[in-house]
């Protein structure tokens, strides 16, 4: 991490929301919180479900007043500043749904110039210019002139990434951008944050349950756990830690720390040692791990399978202490092992 | 960054449709016309152009009917078409609810009963009429009661709006606060003398003739502060339209903007009911037409073409209203029930749902 000063930076930070109503004592969503975000680095904010990552993404962006402890804005209270200032250092892409249609994609898009128009909102050439720009980096170009409302998900996604771009702001927050997107789509919008950070040096958080794509992604990792602090860290040194397995503790699955990947728990567990060509041993594993075995490196299991490319057909050589049995699909070892 | 070619063609970086604009002003200078020239007297167009234009009529009679009856008349229709359509618009808005709207939100309802109090603390045994005939004065006092009556009920759904994000059951709400407001009014009825109801019963009727020559200003600067606030509010107006959180995060003062809106909406709302009687119906249905029409929800186009809407439909309905050929007219506000219901309905079908039509 640079030494350079953080865009947005937070000191003992507490999050939630205040005693209203019948509400009679104010609820803590996350203490203690202390973070710092650099120019050109892409954060994932991670955590179970109910854990404050939208209330955390809300108060940074000021639309949220902290309980206790500021927000600071190149180094200075985000309060104190007028709504419109913050608007040009600051823009974000929220989980509130667009309903309206009526409006093209273009008109959307430059609504993001707000900040920096005058009373009646008139773009003027450098807008124009920028906001054009934002179209062509969130790659919007072919649908610019269509109606918001015939958007698909990943498309209005990308829009309001657009959007958020032609505020041309240093810090971009997104809550849960990839909600609701199919794998390539997740992808792709993960893939235009990445090279945005990079290409413009922009600060870029995001909330996200996609935990493999996180950690493929993410400089840093933001984590909240259960008991509502905020654990930072480059994605690699919270996996070694054990910090992310705590994290995203449950009875019902682990969190595999060879492959990154999570696996479901299954109460029995029968070794077996798997052998063979990478690429078969990979997807055999997924169907053994399915079916409750557990996968060993060393040679002393009972069970044990080998997997061979044979002219791109697979077979699978099983041997159990006595019996030897070999297959041709995943299929059939499923059903041999499950007799 | 500026490097970048695009193809996008400068016809749909504004929503503007100038044509559009040019053919709603002839509508509504052709409209204005045949507006003169039809009712219970039919006026040759050539006399009414003639009289407009500061010469002789032909007949002394035609030139007091046009001045002192049928005037006053039409320029009426043509600020309330402009106040209740623009007013129904920044209801839409702020809601973000297509079905909102001076009406349906209780509103008028609002306005009804600031002019019933006025009625009650009075005192006094004149009718809203002869309140109104008064002087300008009398004017003033009902239009600040109208007013303040509408705003008060905004006022409320405002506040429930705060912790009811959902827009039906906001709008629900809405219906009960008027049928609320209405209850209160027919208590007020119930104790009332038979000649005030009967008073009462023809205001609810509405009534683009009931604003005399010399008070005509009163009802314009109502109408022409209430748009211009409007107008000066299209760009938070469009910022709202994605929601209070993104309005706020890209440098909007959302608090600022919904007072200015509730301002706009009960002066325009409630000064038209206080001089014409609640006229239902307009300020749903012409936004609705008007963004069917230009293609647009950017505030800066949708107002000016709502303003031109408003004031054609209304025009139109009191020439319907007129019975052109015969001496009956028809009460204004069942004609723009009749005209703007089917109009909803039409919109609603054309676009296949009424999300799409907002």
């Amino acid at each position: 991490m640079s030494n350079s000063q953080p865009i947005i930076s937070t000191q003992d930070l507490d999050i939630g929301f205040p005693a209203k109503g019948r509400r009679k004592s104010a609820t803590l969503v996350a203490s203690q919180i202390s973070v710092a975000m650099q120019r050109g680095e892409i954060i994932c904010l991670l955590g179970p479900n109910g854990s404050g990552k939208s209330t955390l993404i809300r108060t940074l962006a000021g639309l949220h007043a902290p309980l206790n402890g500021d927000v600071m804005l190149d180094g200075h209270q985000l309060n104190q500043y007028a709504n419109k200032h913050i608007a040009r250092k600051v823009s974000t892409v929220l989980t509130d749904r667009i309903t309206i249609g009526n409006i093209s994609v273009y008109e959307l898009v430059a609504f993001g110039r707000s900040p920096y128009t005058g009373w009646f909102g008139s773009l003027n050439k450098k807008d124009e210019e920028i906001v054009e720009w934002a179209i062509a980096s969130a790659g919007i170009e072919e649908f610019v002139n269509r109606d918001v409302l015939h958007l698909s998900d990943g498309e209005r996604q990308k829009v309001m990434i657009a959007r958020a771009l032609a505020q041309d702001t240093p810090a971009m927050l997104l809550d849960e951008p990839t909600a609701h997107l199919d794998l390539p789509n997740r992808v792709e919008i993960i893939r235009l944050l990445r090279r945005l950070a990079h290409d413009t040096n922009k600060g870029i958080l995001l909330s996200t349950h996609e935990l493999d794509l996180a950690l493929k992604a993410a400089d840093t990792l933001w984590l909240i756990n259960s008991e509502g602090e905020v654990i930072t860290g480059t994605p690699e040194d919270l996996v070694l830690g054990g910090i992310f397995e705590s994290v995203f503790e449950r009875d019902s699955f682990d969190f595999d720390r060879s492959t990154g990947s999570f696996t479901l728990h299954n109460p029995q567990k029968k070794p077996v040692h798997l052998t063979g060509d990478a690429v078969p041993v990979f997807w055999t594993r997924r169907a053994l791990e399915r079916e409750g075995f557990q996968v060993v490196e060393s040679n002393g299991a009972d069970l044990q399978i080998h997997v061979q490319d044979k002219n791109n057909a697979f077979e699978w050589e099983i041997s159990n202490g006595n019996i030897d049995y070999s297959c041709s699909s995943i299929e059939d070892l499923i059903a041999f092992l499950r007799r | 960054m500026a490097n970048r070619t695009s193809d996008i063609t400068p016809q749909h970086k504004t929503g503007i449709k100038p044509l559009y604009f040019v053919l709603l002003l002839i509508a509504l200078a052709g409209l204005f016309l045949v507006n003169l020239a039809l009712g219970s007297v039919d006026i040759p167009v050539k006399d009414i152009v003639h009289i407009l234009l500061g010469g002789e009529s032909t007949t002394d009679a035609w030139e007091k009917i046009v001045i002192n009856i049928r005037i006053p008349r039409a320029v009426t229709a043509i600020f309330a078409g402009c106040a209740l359509s623009v007013g129904g618009l920044l209801m839409q808005t702020l809601f973000r609810n297509p079905l909102a709207g001076p009406s349906v939100l209780g509103i008028t309802a609002g306005a009804s009963l600031g002019v019933a109090i006025v009625m009650l603390a009075g005192g006094t045994i004149t009718s809203i009429f002869a309140i109104q005939q008064l002087s300008a004065m009398g004017s003033w006092v009902i239009v600040i009661a109208a007013s303040l009556g509408s705003a008060a009920v905004l006022l409320l759904i405002l506040l429930i709006s705060l912790k009811v994000r959902d827009n039906v059951t906001l709008l629900i709400i809405g219906l009960m606060i008027g049928n609320l407001t209405i209850a209160l009014v027919s208590i007020w009825q119930y104790f009332s003398r038979p000649e005030q109801i009967q008073d009462y019963l023809i205001w609810t009727f509405g009534s683009l003739g009931g604003v005399p020559l010399d008070q005509l200003w009163i009802l314009a600067i109502v109408a022409i502060l209430g748009s211009g606030i409007a107008m000066a509010l299209s760009k938070p107006l469009n910022g709202l339209l994605l929601g209070e959180n993104y309005a706020r995060s890209m440098g909007l003062s959302v608090t600022g903007s919904r007072i200015w809106i509730i301002v706009s909406t009960s002066l325009l709302a409630g000064g038209i009911t206080a001089f014409c009687g609640p006229i239902g119906f307009v300020g749903i249905a012409v936004p609705h037409l008007t963004r069917s029409l230009m293609g647009t929800n950017d505030h800066r186009v949708l107002i000016p073409a709502t303003l031109l809407m408003g004031a054609i439909l209304l025009l139109a309905c009191d020439i319907i209203a007129q019975v052109p050929g015969s001496t009956t007219t028809l009460p204004i506000s069942a004609v723009t029930s009749m005209v703007g219901s089917p109009v909803v309905i039409w919109v609603i079908i054309q676009r296949k749902n009424l999300q799409a039509s907002f």
